[in-house]
């Protein structure tokens, strides 16, 4: 271990005034962005999920079940882990919030055991999801077999054949996995056929959607259920910091849903947050304001119109758009968005793996890989102190990288 | 033609003739305008044009089809737009897209460009009700019907909103799903087009899974006409001409007009 100073000592009270990413309201409003763009067959469902979520988040006995889940079931509290020897060669003090540690390995089933425990709640049989790089179809996959309930998984083609484990992860904890043939065959594509599928059966399906996107009250209610990562790593810097808050919080972004659940626990402190996307699907970057898979935000767009394909090694972060409360967080200063590039992101992977012995997901190594180089280029101040969220481990991730060792 | 949509079908409607919109997605072939007039000539009272969109989550596989390959062929809103201004068909043109294409620029000069060129009507699928005001506002400052949807899963209290600000007429879903010929009309259909007759006089079409003459007759029996979409799109994709899909439009006319004697 290293001369930083380290007690292990993490209560996870929460902190007074870390609300200050709210409730959109029943417009579901984040500025103009968000909203409800779904065919009229789909709003009383969107009524119903709202209605649910507003009367179970406000239900101790609900929060106690999803509490109680997410701590003996999920795996949670997890830890703050200071990244010792990185940290000495990058003159900072990083802090990791280890998102990969929980069950399934990703933050996804933060979000799904919350959504599950809903769908459960509303007498729903099925839980339809779409999935990139498939964590989110195997933490749904995982909560619907707690549960009892049913799952079907829409995975794009494409992802199915660079994601082979995690399709037959899901395979063995009985989900059904569709393979999208339509479009790029990714996540954006998973999402168009999620979407008409639930259109279809809504009355028996619940949408487990996978990130803080989709029609209101998704990116409203999947930030909410991935805020305890926030919680969490605040009353843990809060308890082991000298000064209580990081000078950055830094997370991936591809919808942006572990980003939203971090910043929601930072949103009203001093800490400046940094969201960092793939170089290829770098919607807050490089997006214009559209409206895709029911919700208005910044999408990336040819000068038509027409979506275009997003391009990652990460294919958790193969999606065009961008969740509507980070375009919103982008246009009021409150959050920044930076890019890194395939390249930069394997190097962070092995330079972690290497440093620290965490492998993480290639998508949680966007986040290292800009904190690597803004470190390097002082932009990161030498002594700053970073919180960098996690949000998944990289043994999926081992196959595709291993031509590049 | 003069006047606007709702005008023009309620008119049609008038003289006893049950309402038929056969759709073609603009620029799915390079002849496409030939297949409007085809429609128009064989008997349908207006002609839903598709806009092509990248993704389009209310389409079933043949629409979805269409789209990709007009947006393959290089299909975009102006080349539309451009086309269907030297087009006349002689009946209403309603342009059918995604919210997305709507809102490139700005509601009002998307309404605006649409009306310039002379289309008469507009359907945005994934704008329901709450989202559609600013839309309904500009639609109606250029002149333009906004159609509202209409599904089986809607309320009567929502559904009497929608009469009330649907404008052309009231797009009834006869079920829960996507655009397509597969899957079987769902009961809901008659009472949803019982319903709206009930909260409205503007006219009332039934839209998805009218896949043949035979069901569009037993649908029109339950409302004032049908949009038939999928099942013309599958006959082109499979590599009809303008004169075979004028032929089949034919063919709904004659199971419409013998259904309502």
């Amino acid at each position: 271990m290293g001369e930083m100073s380290w007690s292990g000592r993490q209560g996870v009270a929460v902190p007074p005034g870390a609300r200050a990413m709210g409730d959109p309201g029943a417009t579901g409003r984040f500025g103009g962005y968000g909203g409800r763009y779904v065919p009229e067959s789909l709003i009383p469902a969107c009524h119903e999920i709202e209605a649910a979520f507003r009367a179970a988040w406000g239900d101790p006995e609900f929060r106690g079940r999803l509490d109680t889940l997410l701590r003996v079931y999920a795996g949670r509290p997890t830890p703050l882990t200071p990244a010792w020897r990185l940290s000495r060669e990058l003159g900072i003090t990083l802090l990791l919030k280890r998102e990969d540690l929980v069950h399934t390995g990703s933050h996804k089933i933060n979000n799904v055991v919350g959504q599950a425990l809903l769908a459960h709640r509303m007498g729903k049989e099925r839980l339809l999801a779409e999935t990139g790089a498939g964590q989110h179809g195997v933490a749904t996959a995982t909560a619907a077999a707690l549960l009892g309930l049913k799952a079907t998984v829409f995975m794009g083609e494409r992802d199915i054949e660079r994601q082979e484990l995690n399709v037959l992860r899901m395979n063995v904890l009985g989900a059904e996995v569709v393979p999208v043939t339509t479009g790029s065959r990714t996540l954006k594509d998973a999402c168009n056929e999620a979407m008409r599928h639930w259109v279809s059966s809504v009355d028996d399906s619940y949408y487990c959607v996978g990130s803080v996107m989709g029609p209101h009250p998704y990116p409203w209610m999947v930030r909410e259920f991935q805020r305890v990562i926030g919680e969490e790593a605040r009353a843990q810097c809060a308890a082991e910091l000298p000064v209580g808050v990081p000078d950055y919080v830094v997370a991936c972004v591809g919808g942006g849903s572990n980003a939203a659940g971090t910043f929601a626990g930072f949103a009203g402190t001093t800490a400046r947050l940094v969201g960092v996307e793939a170089e290829g699907g770098a919607a807050a970057t490089f997006g214009r304001a559209g409206v895709l898979h029911g919700f208005r935000s910044l999408v990336l767009q040819d000068e038509h119109g027409q979506v275009r394909e997003a391009h990652s090694v990460a294919a958790g972060l193969d999606y065009p758009g961008i969740g509507p409360e980070h375009a919103h967080l982008r246009d009021g200063g409150r959050a920044r968005y930076e890019t890194v590039n395939d390249d930069e992101v394997v190097k962070a992977l092995l330079r972690l793996a290497r440093t620290e012995g965490i492998v993480a997901a290639l998508e949680s190594s966007h986040a290292v890989a800009w904190v690597i180089r803004a470190a390097g280029s002082g932009e990161i101040a030498p002594g700053s102190t970073v919180m960098l969220t996690l949000s998944g481990r990289g043994d999926k991730d081992i196959a595709s990288i291993k031509e590049l060792l | 033609m003069t006047g606007s949509v709702e005008e023009f079908l309620t008119a049609r409607r008038g003289t006893g003739r049950p309402l038929l919109v056969p759709y073609v997605t603009a620029g799915v072939t390079p002849d496409w305008t030939n297949i409007v007039r085809a429609y128009a000539d064989a008997g349908a009272d207006a002609v839903e044009l598709g806009f092509p969109f990248s993704d389009p989550m209310l389409d079933g596989v043949t629409i979805q089809e269409a789209a990709g390959r007009a947006i393959a062929a290089g299909t975009t809103v102006r080349g539309i737009l451009d086309e269907v201004a030297t087009l006349d068909a002689g009946v209403p043109l309603i342009a059918m897209t995604y919210s997305n294409l709507v809102v490139q620029r700005s509601v009002a000069e998307f309404c605006a460009a649409l009306a310039a060129s002379g289309l008469r009507g507009l359907i945005v699928p994934d704008s329901p009700l709450e989202e559609a005001g600013e839309l309904a506002d500009a639609a109606a400052d250029a002149g333009l019907d906004l159609v509202l949807l209409a599904a089986p899963s809607s309320s009567r209290a929502r559904l009497r909103e929608i009469a009330e600000r649907s404008r052309g007429f009231v797009y009834a879903l006869t079920r829960m799903g996507t655009t397509g010929e597969r899957g079987e009309i769902s009961e809901g259909a008659a009472r949803l087009g019982r319903e709206l007759k009930e909260l409205t006089d503007r006219p009332v079409l039934f839209g998805f899974g009218v896949s043949s003459p035979a069901r569009a007759a037993e649908l029109a029996g339950h409302a004032d006409g049908v949009v038939v979409a999928s099942a013309l799109m599958r006959r082109l994709l499979d590599g009809a001409r303008p004169r075979e899909l004028g032929a089949y439009v034919a063919s709904l006319r004659r199971a419409l007009d013998q259904g309502a004697r």
